[in-house]
């Protein structure tokens, strides 16, 4: 079916997007829409009759505490929005605008908050800034005094910023490599400088991925539920519908309900997003010179930078630096470090991990490519056709971000499991593809978001250049668009790839087999135990490092495709 | 000039491909099989999958590994195409949830050396549908260093922990999120009377740092010294002791033992294999096998007792005193009630109830302190306390089939009736607890200020 999407254009012009439209709608009707609304159709059901109702909506508002947890969990979303740029802002200027050593490894290590293995990383955040962690029992030690990083909606908001602003370095930074020189240079030959320029100049053209990464952390930390049950805050809307709906035994359709009022919020929050960037266009012809330019630094400037750079990646890398340590430690028990360091948990996690790890690969980097391709297909038919409702792919698509992981795992097993696979006749819901599924519709926002973000960028002039010189349409996508779309692209594979590799609440449900799991899964087996922190930990940093190290990886690819091009223009090569 | 641009793509495509090609599904050379479904941890699991396959090596043993909660979801979900042999968890209530929709299967030999109850609580199911094959007891654990470090008494019975003293200090789970937690709270319940059972849940949960969101998460940060004093089954405190962590365990008086279970699911692919496997799991061998350091269960099997290590008790023998009957029909009738009130009451309030029970003990200090005392003084702190301890809902009330029903979508039978929904009771009762627990930390405020 995927396939199939990437190779629509090759019909007739008029045909060929609805065709794709048609693919996209199917796909996301079967795996997103079909299996959600048989789960939360509950919402829409009276308890006592089983009739079509509306009360239960009734009740949402009528409630105290599900107002508060609204207005709790849109204020989290909205000031994560403002640190989380806060900490990304410097990192993406420093990073595109000089020539900056080791730039690339920068932004593959600012990239590492993302991937936060589930539980093992609460624990190691907890360990460090919890109300008993190192850096308090240093500071009660020292100064007689505690810091609550770790409480309420602030310790929220602390946590859920360090972990989500990669969206919107990884995005503003694509968005800041797309911008054409020639403005730049254009203002400062008019004078324009410094600060004044960034702030005049460049930011308003990086707009489409600012606004890109900050809508997704915006519906991120609105939506997720991880953080909170972390710190154990009830009063948001994500952990409430997930206690209500997790629990054994109780049915309350309040759950469903609040699912409901997360994902018609989610869309809510992209629209505003789309409407700040409606009339403007952010679309430069020139791609071929590679971005800003970069100036060197003074020694002064240099160590300035550096000693930013530095303090800020300290704070972010902070949990895996726990992690770390907890992987190594023997016993770490109310303590500023472990009491001894030991390999045995790498030998323990090691045992298993191997089947794991392949697995992880193949699921998250199968389901990055899905979402590359079914985000370019959107994004594509979203901002270059005007098919009736050619909003509503995007918005469908966004929604799953507001889909609780084990709202959809449910979902699947409840409309796969009746259908037998082909050869082997299993239910389908327990093949391994359906894992792979799973993750790609989950992580579809994140690739989205940045395919959108880079074909805004693209002027349609060049498009139109292609076809008047006698490409097909099929032709001028994949030898125009494409290329050109190629850092967002990349960015675009790797949020939803790391992402999908430590993603856990649909995977469990889904998982019918411990040779088909992947590695959140094993991570899973080993935090049940007291025995398993250690090895947990150990399994956590070589998640950690297999990413990161893709992700480095990915960014290397993009540094020499963008050499080679600034070489082939510079050469007067091109068509 | 384009194709170098297409390369980026094209290699990751290529590396995905290529990680695709490394995963190559392993070969069973066995010919019979036998999928568990089970909560425990791989700790528990690999230990009888090892022993057990050493046995019966015609048998392939796959763990597919679930919370309590996705377990019986999954089962649920996946009952029209069942491919699990053996569901293997804690608590008895998920199973009566599986009993309930018919999907356990039936496991009806005697074992010798299994009593059919231990203190009134019938070890097996009556029915035959599913069987306890270790016992566990609820108390508490603590952090022998964190209670060094705020200079804490180790607390012996529950009351203890009501003490100021442990004001912010303690962890407890949700039962609704937890059955182990659902069963601990039940036997306070019972063994304390409604009223006076939420009186100390309350006042334990006052002195609450944090409700944990599952079972695992106590014990979690009671070794991490996240919190000082966590309320767990034992088995977590004798574990995290057993893996080097600074903690110790001791049951209160008021505790019950209660089996944590096994059942072969109904219609189960490998009938044969799963009947062997809990022939196994029941044998002396078996359960001696529940003495692993990493797994620290109690068998409930009496000849097992012989080689236990030292430190763990032997239920059968009387070193574990419970002063509780557990009486499982009774929790199963209020089972949505009390979870749905505690999460209501104390999880969702937790502030509000952690600020109310704060400034009932600043007052009680004061009081105390002030030495003449103060008859208005002390008549303000107990219209406190009053306020604090009131309940939206009723022994007699949490029992009424009714009532209860108000809280599953699915009815037992036609003609229970169901009048208001879930939603709208939980907002009355959201409503009084919250203005009481604010009046009630303003009349200690009063008092306080009087002293």
């Amino acid at each position: 079916m995927t396939t199939a999407a990437l190779r629509r254009p090759a019909l007739n012009m008029s045909v060929g997007p609805y065709l794709a439209a048609g693919l996209v709608v199917l796909f996301l009707g079967a795996f997103l829409v079909v299996p959600v609304l048989k789960v939360i159709q509950v919402a829409f059901q009276d308890p006592a009759t089983g009739g079509f109702t509306l009360v239960n909506f009734q009740d949402f508002f009528a409630s105290t505490l599900f107002r508060q947890s609204f207005y709790n969990s849109v204020y989290v979303a909205g000031m994560s929005v403002v640190i989380a740029s806060a900490i990304a802002l410097p990192l993406a200027y420093f990073t595109t605008r000089f020539n900056f050593s080791g730039s690339v490894i920068i932004q593959t290590l600012a990239f590492v908050p993302l991937i936060m293995p589930p539980f093992i990383g609460a624990v190691a955040m907890q360990l460090l800034f919890g109300a008993n962690g190192s850096v308090n029992l240093i500071l009660r030690d020292y100064f007689g005094i505690t810091i609550p990083f770790m409480k309420g909606l602030n310790g929220v908001i602390f946590v859920q910023s360090l972990h989500y602003f990669p969206f919107i370095l990884i995005n503003l930074s694509a968005s800041l490599r797309n911008i054409d020189r020639s403005m730049e240079e254009a203002a400062q030959m008019l004078g324009s400088s410094g600060v004044r320029m960034f702030r005049r100049i460049v930011f308003p053209l990086a707009m489409p991925g600012y606004i890109a990464g900050a809508s997704l952390v915006f519906v991120k930390v609105f939506d997720d539920l991880g953080t909170p049950l972390l710190l154990n805050v009830n009063t948001m809307l994500a952990p409430q519908a997930y206690l209500r709906i997790s629990s054994v035994g109780i049915s309350d359709p309040m759950g469903y309900v609040i699912s409901c009022i997360l994902i018609v919020f989610s869309i809510f929050a992209m629209w505003v997003s789309f409407l700040g960037m409606r009339g403007k266009d952010y679309s430069t012809t020139q791609k071929g010179g590679g971005g800003l330019s970069r100036r060197d630094l003074t020694r002064r400037e240099a160590v300035l930078c550096y000693i930013v750079v530095l303090m800020i990646l300290a704070l972010v890398l902070a949990p895996h630096l726990g992690l770390l340590l907890l992987s190594f430690g023997t016993v770490w028990s109310f303590g500023v470090l472990p009491d001894g360091f030991t390999v045995e948990h790498y030998e323990t996690a090691l045992t298993s991990a191997w089947g794991f790890i392949q697995n992880t690969l193949l699921y998250a980097g199968l389901a990055g490519l899905i979402d590359i391709i079914i985000g370019t297909a959107i994004a594509y038919l979203v901002l270059r056709t005007n098919i009736i409702g050619r909003k509503w792919l995007d918005y469908m698509a966004v929604s799953a971000l507001a889909v609780p992981g084990v709202v959809l795992g449910i979902g699947y097993l409840r409309v796969f499991y009746g259908v037998e696979m082909p050869v082997t006749g299993q239910p389908l819901a327990t093949w391994w593809g359906i894992i792979v599924i799973a993750l790609a519709v989950r992580r579809l926002p994140y690739a989205l978001r940045s395919c959108t973000a880079a074909l805004q960028q693209i002027s349609p002039a060049l498009e139109e250049a292609a076809e008047n010189l006698g490409a097909s349409k099929l032709r001028t996508v994949r030898r125009v668009v494409v290329p050109l779309m190629v850092s967002g692209l990349v960015a675009g594979f790797v949020t939803s790839f790391a992402t999908a590799a430590v993603e856990l609440s649909a995977t469990i449900m889904l998982v019918a087999s411990e040779k088909d799991a992947p590695l959140a899964y094993g991570l899973y087996l080993f935090m049940q135990s007291a025995a398993g922190r250690g090895p947990g930990a150990a399994l956590g940093i070589m998640a950690v490092i297999i990413v990161g190290l893709a992700t480095y990886l990915s960014h290397r690819l993009v540094e020499n495709a963008r050499h080679n091009q600034a070489t082939t223009a510079n050469q007067g090569g091109g068509h | 000039m384009s194709d170098i641009k297409r390369k980026p793509l094209r290699m990751l495509g290529l590396g995905v491909a290529f990680a695709a090609l490394m995963t190559a599904s392993p070969l069973h050379a066995a010919d019979d099989k036998l999928v568990v479904v089970t909560s425990f941890p791989s700790d528990l699991t690999d230990v009888f999958k090892t022993a057990f396959m050493k046995e019966n090596p015609s048998i392939a043993v796959e763990v597919v590994n679930k919370s309590t909660s996705s377990g019986v979801k999954y089962l649920i979900e996946t009952a029209q195409n069942n491919q699990s042999d053996i569901f293997w968890a804690s608590a008895p209530d998920a199973f009566e949830v599986l009993k309930g929709e018919g999907l356990l299967g039936s496991y009806s030999k005697e074992v010798e050396g299994i009593p059919a109850d231990l203190n009134g609580y019938p070890i097996n199911d009556p029915d035959g549908q599913y069987l306890g094959f270790a016992l566990s007891g609820y108390g508490f654990m603590w952090n022998t260093r964190y209670m060094e470090a705020y200079n804490l008494p180790a607390p012996k019975e529950w009351d203890d922990l009501e003490d100021a003293v442990y004001h912010g200090h303690v962890g407890i789970s949700s039962p609704s999120r937890s059955g182990t937690t659902h069963l601990t709270v039940e036997t306070i319940l019972q063994g304390e009377g409604w009223d006076e059972g939420w009186e100390t849940l309350k006042a334990i949960s006052g002195n609450a740092k944090t409700i944990t969101e599952r079972s695992f998460g106590v014990p979690d940060g009671v070794n991490s010294g996240s919190f000082g004093v966590g309320i767990v089954i034992d088995f977590f405190g004798f574990s995290s002791k057993a893996s080097g962590f600074p903690v110790e365990f001791h049951y209160p008086s008021v505790t019950a033992l209660v089996p944590a279970n096994i059942g072969v699911v109904a219609n189960a692919p490998n009938e044969g294999p799963a009947q062997k496997f809990i022939d196994f799991l029941l044998s002396e061998k078996g359960q001696a096998l529940l003495f692993d350091p990493k797994i620290m269960r109690l068998p409930v099997n009496k000849s097992a007792y012989a080689d236990a290590p030292e430190g763990l008790p032997n239920p059968f023998d009387g070193s574990i005193q419970t002063k509780v009957q557990f009486d499982s029909d009774m929790s199963e009738q209020r089972y949505n009630v009390v979870n749905a009130l505690f999460d209501v009451i104390i999880t969702y309030r937790l502030d509000d109830l952690r600020n109310a029970t704060a400034a009932v003990h600043a007052a009680e200090t004061a009081l105390a302190g002030s030495g003449s005392g103060n008859a208005e003084a002390a008549k303000l702190i107990e219209e406190a306390r009053a306020l604090i301890n009131a309940l939206p809902v009723n022994a007699e009330e949490a029992l009424d089939p009714d009532f209860n029903a108000i809280f599953t979508v699915r009815r037992k039978d036609a003609d229970t009736k169901v009048e208001g929904r879930q939603a709208e009771v939980e907002q009355q009762w959201d409503a009084m607890v919250v203005e009481n627990y604010r009046k009630a930390t303003e009349l200690a405020e009063q008092a306080k200020s009087l002293l």
